[in-house]
């Protein structure tokens, strides 16, 4: 496209519509004349007489429907992961679940959000760890929405739960190579800052069966301790999950991921006795609706 | 239910003692079209209605095709409604009654007729409520093949639709021995609003032939694995789908011939030697159909139900609400297989003209599914050196205001002449044009850089046929149009929307951001010029008068009530503003009017 436009700068010509415009007005007015006095030939203006007799079926235009239902508002919930992790490594028996949901309500422009992510034991945080969303989001432009609200995190370490809410500023939407972005600053109550990015890609292999690579790492600047979270890059984690849609809207799948935290939060994760690098087979479902 | 029963028959027996019994007759009538009852299927005989009162009646009821059973909204019973028959220079009157438990409507497709006759919901009328009936009356001041649907929500889609022919009052410019109507259209178990939501979550929802890595592979071979990497990603990066040519393919949607599926095969009957005029009326709502007959040449005598100059051709493609007229002529005792593929491949109708009834045409091999180019998306080709004329509008108004659509004054290319006995013109656009610097805000995804006219390409998908194929440029009116005047002014709307996100709109806007009508002055000759900034192929329909294509042909524009206007097109109509009143403009898909791919024309009285 960029390249076109400079072939086109080469050239600049005048815009020539049409040279006899300026003559048209008066040869409309005569036109015009003839058919209002009736000696032209032209029946395409022939005088209405059914209207006269119809015209009890027209109400006044108040209260009229609208012609075409463009205003409607959706609820959308995509189910993207809902998987079971079976344990796989040394002293491991107990197997886990996660799910990463979210969804909007609202039409074209204007959306309420909802977003919803949870696990159990990961590199990134020990034991469960459960996040819940609400966003206010508007679509900005072409491709992306900004979004703002809250966010509320729970976790939970042997019998000893943690809560704290954020406040979200987000950016979600479709980047150049139909990677599917969302990016999301936080901010918790005491002023700790923290970050969130996310890529998808649906790469086809057939029609139906459908592999999703997924990407994302979270990042903080303050260390939070209770939340397992030191300062500095997080965790990087990489997936891959290979979905047969049985239904457009309904897609068991298997996976890979893996997932590994750095720095002070790896020190963290390995205090609260867990595994700051783990690869995990997942089988689970996506499903919309 | 039960109760239902009881009550019906206590209500009889009292009925008929009070000799009520002949009083419920209609009643029982609307009762066999119970949806309760076992579902409707296809039939071969349609009804056909002529005179000067007709009646109608709108119902709904179980519909099964195919194994599919969904909901259809009927016209007096079948799919698609009667043909309803008239002569120019009658009057009419169509009582429509509708048993619905919504309102509805019927839309009297390309009929020339008082706006408040032109039955679309919020602009002509209020609509048909629930149980009563709406009296439609006017004169029949033209003729040709036209049809009739419905112009509430998604009942078109449901089966809401039917012929109409205008016999003229001259004799026709043309012969022929038999007469059909071939009229295509679709049908599924999902409705219309289920479609629309799933495009709104999901836009490629119903594309299953969008490039795996089966294809990537095929085309590594093909052309190498570099160029093939590059190819596929340039697509990504631009975010778009070189795949879409349907919103809404035969992932759910079977193709319909007279409402008959492929299976059913329509036949039309005909003696070798005999002229056959076949009416091909494209009803569907959202599908794009080539048609051809094997074996056969087809020449084209009218469009839009307006004759033009005889043009033969091997195949057409036509929209959502085109209509044309063929004469076919079979010297061979065989059948002839009529087939409408869809533009997407993935579907198609079929019938068979046939010397006696129980035969069956061969079905030719099916094309592969085509793939947009560079030139779609409105990036000036490279290749026809067209990039050292390019036009820029810089100083002129900018494209996309609807407040200034002041005349804009040329030097030297002549427009119109008033001669008629030219048959050439100028046609706009056929330098490329460079889009101006407003994108048309959020809802629209691209803007085609270049935007140039291209009314003498058939369009994607015919790459590997050397068959005669159809063109805008091939048509031209038998008779020069009675209005001859050049345009006093042009209004540019650009064709805008966003496929991810299925939003639809003109200039950008969607209707119910843009409700003001576009005013035009009663008499007023004005040039509408289009400017296609998606991807996508949309058939644009003017209510109420005639858009003259200007293709080239001087004097003798064709009249159309539907005119294609193809990706990254810029295409100009003539309208002489001869009907006072407020009159729908809108993309015929009915997908993208109902996301508000729609406007109002307003001609002052």
């Amino acid at each position: 496209m960029r390249l076109m436009s400079q072939a086109g700068r080469v050239t600049l010509a005048v815009w020539v519509l049409s040279a006899c415009l300026g003559t048209t007005s008066v040869l409309a007015e005569s036109a015009l004349g003839d058919r209002a006095t009736g000696t032209g030939r032209s029946p395409t203006v022939a005088p209405l007489p059914e209207r006269a007799r119809t015209i009890a079926n027209l109400v006044p235009q108040q209260g009229w429907p609208n012609p075409v239902n463009d205003q409607e508002h959706r609820l959308f919930t995509l189910i993207d992961v809902l998987e079971y992790r079976p344990r796989t490594g040394r002293d491991g028996n107990n197997s886990d679940y996660r799910w990463d949901i979210e969804g909007w309500y609202g039409g074209d422009y204007n959306r309420l959000w909802f977003k919803s992510e949870g696990q159990q034991d990961t590199a990134f945080k020990a034991d469960y760890d459960v996040d819940f969303q609400l966003l206010y989001g508007r679509f900005l432009w072409k491709h992306y929405d900004i979004q703002v609200g809250g966010r509320m995190e729970t976790q939970s370490f042997r019998n000893h739960n943690v809560t704290r809410g954020l406040g979200v500023i987000g950016i979600q939407g479709i980047v150049p190579y139909n990677y599917e972005f969302e990016s999301s600053l936080f901010i918790d109550q005491r002023g700790a800052v923290s970050a969130r990015l996310s890529y998808t890609k649906d790469f086809l292999l057939t029609q139906r069966l459908i592999l999703q690579g997924r990407f994302q790492t979270n990042m903080a600047i303050q260390r939070v301790e209770e939340f397992t979270t030191g300062s500095g890059l997080n965790n990087l984690e990489f997936g891959v999950r290979l979905r047969y849609e049985i239904h457009r809207k309904f897609a068991p799948y298997i996976g890979l991921s893996l997932d590994r935290s750095f720095g002070q939060t790896a020190t963290l994760v390995r205090q609260q006795g867990g595994d700051p690098s783990q690869l995990r087979f997942v089988v689970g479902l996506r499903a919309w609706f | 239910m039960n109760d239902e029963v009881i009550s019906r028959r206590l209500l009889l027996k009292r009925a008929g003692a009070l000799g009520l019994l002949a009083g419920l007759q209609p009643l029982l009538a609307s009762c066999a079209s119970h949806p309760l009852l076992s579902p409707a299927r296809p039939r071969p005989d349609i009804s056909t209605l002529s005179g000067e009162l007709i009646e109608l009646v709108i119902s709904e009821r179980s519909f099964a095709l195919d194994g599919q059973t969904g909901m259809a909204v009927l016209i007096n019973g079948t799919i698609p409604g009667p043909l309803i028959r008239l002569r120019e220079g009658q009057e009419v009157t169509l009582n429509v009654t509708n048993h619905l438990k919504e309102v509805s409507s019927i839309h009297w497709h390309g009929i020339l007729l008082p706006s408040h006759m032109d039955g679309v919901p919020g602009v002509s009328f209020s609509g048909i409520e629930p149980g009563t009936t709406f009296t439609y009356r006017f004169p029949v001041k033209q003729s040709g093949t036209y049809w009739y649907h419905s112009h509430s929500g998604g009942q078109e889609l449901q089966g809401m639709y039917g012929a109409m022919i205008l016999d003229p009052i001259e004799p026709e410019p043309f012969q022929y021995d038999r007469d059909y109507v071939v009229m295509l259209s679709e049908w599924s178990e999902e409705s219309a609003e289920v479609m629309l939501d799933n495009l709104k979550k999901f836009s490629g929802y119903y594309n299953f032939q969008k490039r795996d890595a089966r294809e990537f592979l095929a085309d590594a071979v093909r052309w190498g694995l570099w160029p093939a990497l590059r190819n596929y990603a340039m697509w990504d990066e631009m975010r778009m789908d070189p795949t879409d040519f349907a919103d809404v393919t035969a992932s759910t949607f079977t193709y319909l011939m007279n409402g008959l599926p492929p299976a059913q095969n329509w036949i039309g009957l005909f003696r070798p030697g005999e002229r056959v005029r076949l009416r091909f009326i494209n009803a569907a709502a959202m599908t794009f159909f080539d048609v051809r007959i094997p074996g056969l040449t087809m020449t084209v005598v009218q469009a839009d139900g307006q004759n033009i100059q005889p043009v033969t051709v091997e195949e057409f493609r036509f929209g959502p609400a085109e209509t044309y007229d063929v004469i076919v002529q079979a010297t061979e005792d065989r059948a002839y297989t009529i087939f409408a593929e869809t533009m997407d491949r993935s579907g198609y109708a079929r019938g068979t003209l046939a010397p006696r009834s129980g035969m069956e045409g061969e079905i030719p091999e099916r094309r592969v599914r085509p793939l947009r180019t560079m030139e779609d998306m409105g990036m000036a080709d490279h290749g026809n050196g067209h990039t050292g004329h390019v036009m820029k509008r810089s100083s002129m108004n900018l494209p996309g205001d609807p407040n200034d659509h002041g005349p804009m004054h040329g030097e030297d290319m002549k427009y119109a002449p008033e001669s008629h006995g030219r048959d050439r013109s100028p046609i706009l656009g056929s330098i490329p044009v460079k889009h101006g610097p407003d994108h048309h805000g959020t809802g629209n995804q691209t803007v085609a850089e270049y935007s140039k006219n291209r009314m003498h390409e058939s369009g994607k998908g015919f790459e590997q046929s050397s068959r005669r194929i159809l063109v805008y440029t091939d048509l031209k009116s038998l008779t020069p149009y009675r209005d001859q005047r050049a345009p006093e002014r042009e209004i540019e709307i650009h064709l805008t929307g966003h496929m991810q996100r299925y939003m639809w709109s003109f200039d950008g806007k969607k209707y119910s951001d843009a409700p003001e009508p576009i005013r035009v002055r009663y008499g007023e000759r004005v040039r509408f010029t289009f400017v296609n900034d998606t991807m996508m192929e949309h058939p644009l329909h003017l209510h109420g008068m005639w858009m003259q294509l200007e293709n080239g042909s001087g004097a003798y524009l064709p009249r159309k009530h539907t005119v294609v206007v193809k990706p990254a097109e810029r295409l100009s109509v003539m309208v002489s503003a001869d009907a006072p009143g407020s009159w729908a403009f809108h993309c015929h898909l009915l997908m993208h009017m109902e996301a508000g791919m729609f406007r109002v024309v307003k001609v002052s009285a």
